[in-house]
């Protein structure tokens, strides 16, 4: 069977009969079990994923087909599936089976997709390189000594393995995108509070987004299209209107476009990876767009806000996984205190407990205004300065990450190394825009090399449609 | 210990009051708050605190915080943010309980108390709303300690009083008419033996005349007014004791054991808590719209105070009939609507007090249970006031008959019983002047000056009017009729 890179590819040859939701999945089905070594996914449902393909090809012959019939999907295991595994792939979650489905997940079982298993990722979505997981790492198939990226790491190896056609994700501080440049394929993350976080485990609440990772744009715009708006169980969650994202993906006009100078310009960015940008920034300018460097003057607090605002936030949300009611509990506890101490200390891995412990920190009496609030103050100039630069110019271009995959290992012992992989991607974050990681082809050792494109909130239309527009002049 | 070192010391006393809140659902989930189900029936995922739920406001809660904020004369916050207090403990799935902090949704307020010496206000200080834990429960024989999340997200308010009280007496006021006013809005139902109503009493003394408070000790476990009381007193001499000892008064936590009446130190460690409040990032700040407090404030009942305004001015009651008939909204309502059927509001404050209460207490009823009209009630009071019959007979007889029956008027049902007293001095006459015509020796006696043979014929009339004879008007035409006698 052939890749396919989109769901209309897909359908095209399921109408032509060439192949069955049924023999994808299979196929599907195969390649996991072929690339077993990447460690992409926790657990596949195969029986189950077998029946439903069968039962969409049963619905195709009536006509009666939800938008995603021919989709097979895969879901980083932070995202709740009615009664399937979930434990963020950590052990404090041991043996924990979800009760019910998220909003999102939910809106794509409505439409048929098929869910062929859960994902490998960072424990609880914190990492950038799919090393923080009690199942070991995902691995990097364009350079299997490589990480894939993170947190959605085995997400992205998932897609570009031809394990799945597209996977859910989450993005909270670059966790779909970063993988998804490392692996050569689409990672958009919208506008914060586009789609409705229920059934998504907490990492930082007030920054998590679930995301997209896939091989087309349109794909990518579908599933928004399906999964965003309103939901009854999230009052966080936006009541903008839905726009038709598939439906507008033609892009014609000329449009003013800005790149950070520290971006292009900084040394800590690898040099194809800025030669690649700049081309690109060319090819638009001489497509007859307005190319302009902006000044974004807060970019060194960038990393330091995103830090103590996600881990204070963390510390809390992560406050449930006490042993008492679901999950791990300590076989040596003795009293409640113990009880606390060991399942926690045992089940949780070094990042977790670094971040959990730092969230602490700063929310303690005594510095909890030197750090939490400063933190708050200072996202909002970043969040203010950035729609400001996105009130001059309709999209901001810059690499998604300063470097290509690197080495499994290269980062484990240096966490602010690692932190640093995410400076391109967190200002979306704090800021709440929108933003996608586009594929801009490999570097000379064949790493894939991902170009960020970040617009206004709530803009998603018009950042796919760019994105799409990009990808044909790539 | 000797009443006058007691005397020495000024107790400083500010209340923490939380109230269950009577809604149907929780305060962030769908679930059932009914009391007494089975454990752990009422508890859904979001209840569970299982990964991935988020909290949904239930605007009910919000209604009824407002409410109590209303009936106190508290600011409303008209932009609403919720906190979490972080800390570990079984009864609390998330490990935060999700409450307000920096904005409560009632700013400042008063509660008036009546004192012997005259009325006095306690300021509070802020109402907020949050959730309540669950429930550890150690059952005998059982070495685990197990929980029961269906308290879990039962909505709260939790009603803080600025340390304004000086004595348990006025605690027990306090304690009282916040528990009366809970009660009239319907909020809760302001029941302390079962939990729903909670007080911690937050309690130091100070030298008479001194500016700087003391170290202040929390109480905890009240469980009735009473004992809120009894803990407050306790906690007193127990302070007063350690100073006169030059003992130092260490700021803690302590439990009451309603048992000896005395309290005991808890968790000591636990007071180095840091509960790391920061703003919860799963709820969108609630905005109170100007329509929605005017909605709300539609619905707001007439209150204990200004009902007893009412009675103790416009009717005209004493401060004690007033005080009794608004102890209960519904007596208070029953009240004031059977003034609407009589003037005479001290005779219908005593139909209340004596034979409605009465009648209420023998039977355990409900004043909504209660079977008679406040017309009907009314008709016995004019019964009274025209002298048709006695109170006594009236109350006695007519009241126990109207209710049996439940039917026909209170003058109908005394026709029928032959109670009406006779106060028609034409059918009086025949019968004064047959009592005269059997006694003539009596009758000479009298005329000689023995006038007090005066109670022997009204007797003997009101042998043959069966006593339904008025007393005055017998009394006056039986003189006269003596009198008139050549």
């Amino acid at each position: 069977m052939k890749r396919y890179n989109s769901l209309e590819e897909v359908r095209s040859d399921l109408s032509k009969g060439l192949i069955s939701c049924r023999s994808l999945t299979e196929y599907y089905l195969d390649n996991i079990k072929k690339k077993a070594h990447l460690n992409a996914y926790l657990e596949v449902y195969e029986t189950e994923a077998l029946a439903k393909a069968s039962e969409v090809d049963q619905k195709i012959k009536e006509g009666k087909a939800g938008k995603l019939a021919g989709m097979v999907i895969g879901i980083k295991d932070v995202l709740c599936h009615k009664n399937h595994g979930l434990q963020a792939s950590g052990k404090i979650l041991s043996g924990f089976i979800s009760q019910f489905s998220g909003t999102a997940v939910q809106r794509i079982i409505d439409e048929d997709a098929i869910i062929i298993g859960r994902q490998n990722c960072d424990e609880f979505a914190m990492g950038s390189s799919n090393e923080n997981s009690a199942f070991g790492p995902s691995l990097n198939e364009a350079d299997t000594t490589r990480v894939p990226g993170g947190s959605s790491g085995g997400s992205a190896v998932a897609v570009q393995a031809d394990l799945c056609l597209a996977s859910l994700g989450s993005d909270t501080g670059g966790s779909v995108r970063q993988p998804a440049a490392f692996c050569g394929i689409y990672g958009l993350k919208p506008t914060y509070s586009r789609i409705s976080r229920y059934g998504l485990i907490a990492y930082s609440s007030s920054f998590d987004t679930i995301g997209i990772i896939s091989r087309s744009v349109e794909d990518a715009a579908l599933l928004l299209e399906i999964m965003a708006g309103p939901d009854n169980f999230d009052s966080t969650v936006s009541h903008k209107e839905v726009p038709a994202y598939s439906k507008s993906l033609d892009f014609g006009k000329k449009v003013k476009i800005g790149y950070l100078k520290e971006s292009v310009e900084s040394p800590g960015v690898n040099e194809e990876i800025r030669k690649k940008t700049q081309d690109i920034l060319t090819t638009l300018e001489k497509e007859g767009h307005t190319v302009k460097p902006v000044e974004f003057s807060l970019l060194e607090y960038i990393l330091p806000t995103y830090y103590i605002l996600t881990t204070a936030e963390a510390s809390s949300n992560l406050s449930r996984y006490d042993g008492v009611k679901y999950g791990y509990r300590s076989s040596e506890a003795t009293d409640l205190q113990s009880l606390y101490k060991k399942t926690r200390s045992e089940a949780f891995g070094a990042e977790v407990k670094r971040r959990i412990m730092l969230g602490t920190f700063v929310l303690s009496a005594g510095y909890y205004d030197a750090y939490y609030t400063k933190a708050q103050k200072v996202r909002r100039l970043i969040k203010e300065q950035t729609e400001k630069i996105l009130s001059d110019v309709d999209f901001l271009v810059i690499p998604t990450t300063p470097t290509t995959a690197f080495k499994i290992g290269e980062k484990t012992e240096d966490p602010i190394s690692m932190y640093l992989a995410d400076v391109f991607t967190v200002q979306a974050n704090l800021s709440g825009i929108p933003a996608i990681s586009v594929p801009a082809g490999n570097d000379s050792q064949g790493l894939p090399i991902g170009i960020q494109i970040m617009t206004k909130a709530f803009e998603e239309s018009s950042l796919l449609a760019f994105s799409k527009y990009l990808t044909s002049k790539n | 210990m000797d009443k006058s070192i007691i005397e020495k010391y000024q107790p400083v006393i500010g209340l923490e009051i939380h109230a269950q809140l009577s809604t149907q659902s929780k305060i962030f989930a769908s679930d059932s708050t009914e009391f007494g189900s089975m454990p752990n029936t009422n508890v859904s995922v979001i209840t569970l605190g299982h990964p991935g739920t988020l909290p949904l406001l239930n605007k009910k809660v919000v209604e009824y915080a407002i409410k109590m904020g209303l009936a106190s004369g508290c600011e409303i916050n008209r932009v609403n943010f919720f906190d979490r207090k972080n800390y570990f403990y079984p009864d609390l799935p998330k490990g935060y309980q999700t409450t307000q902090d920096k904005a409560p949704i009632c700013k400042g307020g008063e509660v008036v108390i009546r004192m012997k010496d005259g009325e006095k206000v306690i300021r509070l200080n802020r109402i907020h709303m949050e959730d309540d834990a669950g429930k550890n429960l150690h059952l005998a024989g059982e070495t685990d300690t197990l929980v029961d999340y269906n308290r879990a997200g039962v909505p709260l308010i939790e009603i803080v009083t600025e340390p304004d009280i000086r004595s348990s007496e006025e605690a027990f006021q306090v304690v009282t008419e916040i528990r009366k006013l809970v009660r009239y809005l319907e909020v809760c139902d302001g029941n302390m033996e079962e939990g729903s109503m909670r007080c911690d009493a937050n309690v130091s003394v100070m030298l008479k005349g001194a500016t700087q408070y003391g170290k202040k000790v929390e109480i905890k476990n009240m469980n009735s007014i009473r004992n809120v009381q009894r803990a407050i007193d306790h906690e007193i001499e127990r302070q007063i004791e350690l100073i006169e000892k030059g003992e130092a008064i260490f700021s803690e936590t302590r439990m009451f054991d309603a048992t000896t009446g005395s309290t005991y130190g808890m968790r000591t460690k636990e007071e180095l808590n840091d509960y790391r409040y920061f703003p919860e990032p799963d709820l969108q700040p609630l905005n109170i719209s100007d329509k929605w407090l005017a909605d709300i404030k539609a619905t707001m009942p007439s209150l204990p105070n200004y009902l007893y305004k009412k009675f103790t001015t416009e009717f005209g009651l004493p401060e004690y009939d007033a005080q009794v008939l608004t102890d209960a909204k519904e007596i208070a309502l029953y009240f004031e609507d059977l003034c609407k059927h009589t003037k005479n509001y001290k005779a219908a404050s005593n139909w209340i007090m004596g034979p409605v209460k009465g009648y209420l207490n023998e039977l355990t009823l409900h004043i909504n249970d209660f079977p008679l009209s406040t017309q009907k009630v009314s008709e016995l009071i004019a019964m009274v006031e025209s002298g048709k019959v006695s109170f006594a007979v009236a109350s006695q007889k007519i009241f126990p008959e109207m209710i049996n029956q439940k039917g026909g008027s209170a003058q109908q049902i005394a026709e029928k019983m032959n109670l009406i007293q006779e106060s028609d001095t034409g059918a009086l006459q025949p019968l004064i002047d047959e009592a005269i015509a059997k006694y003539p020796n009596k009758v000479a006696e009298y005329k000689a000056g023995k006038t007090n043979l005066l109670a022997m014929f009204m007797g003997e009339v009101m042998k043959l009017t069966k006593g339904k004879a008025d007393p005055k008007i017998t009394s006056e035409l039986l003189k006269k009729t003596l009198d008139n006698l050549n």
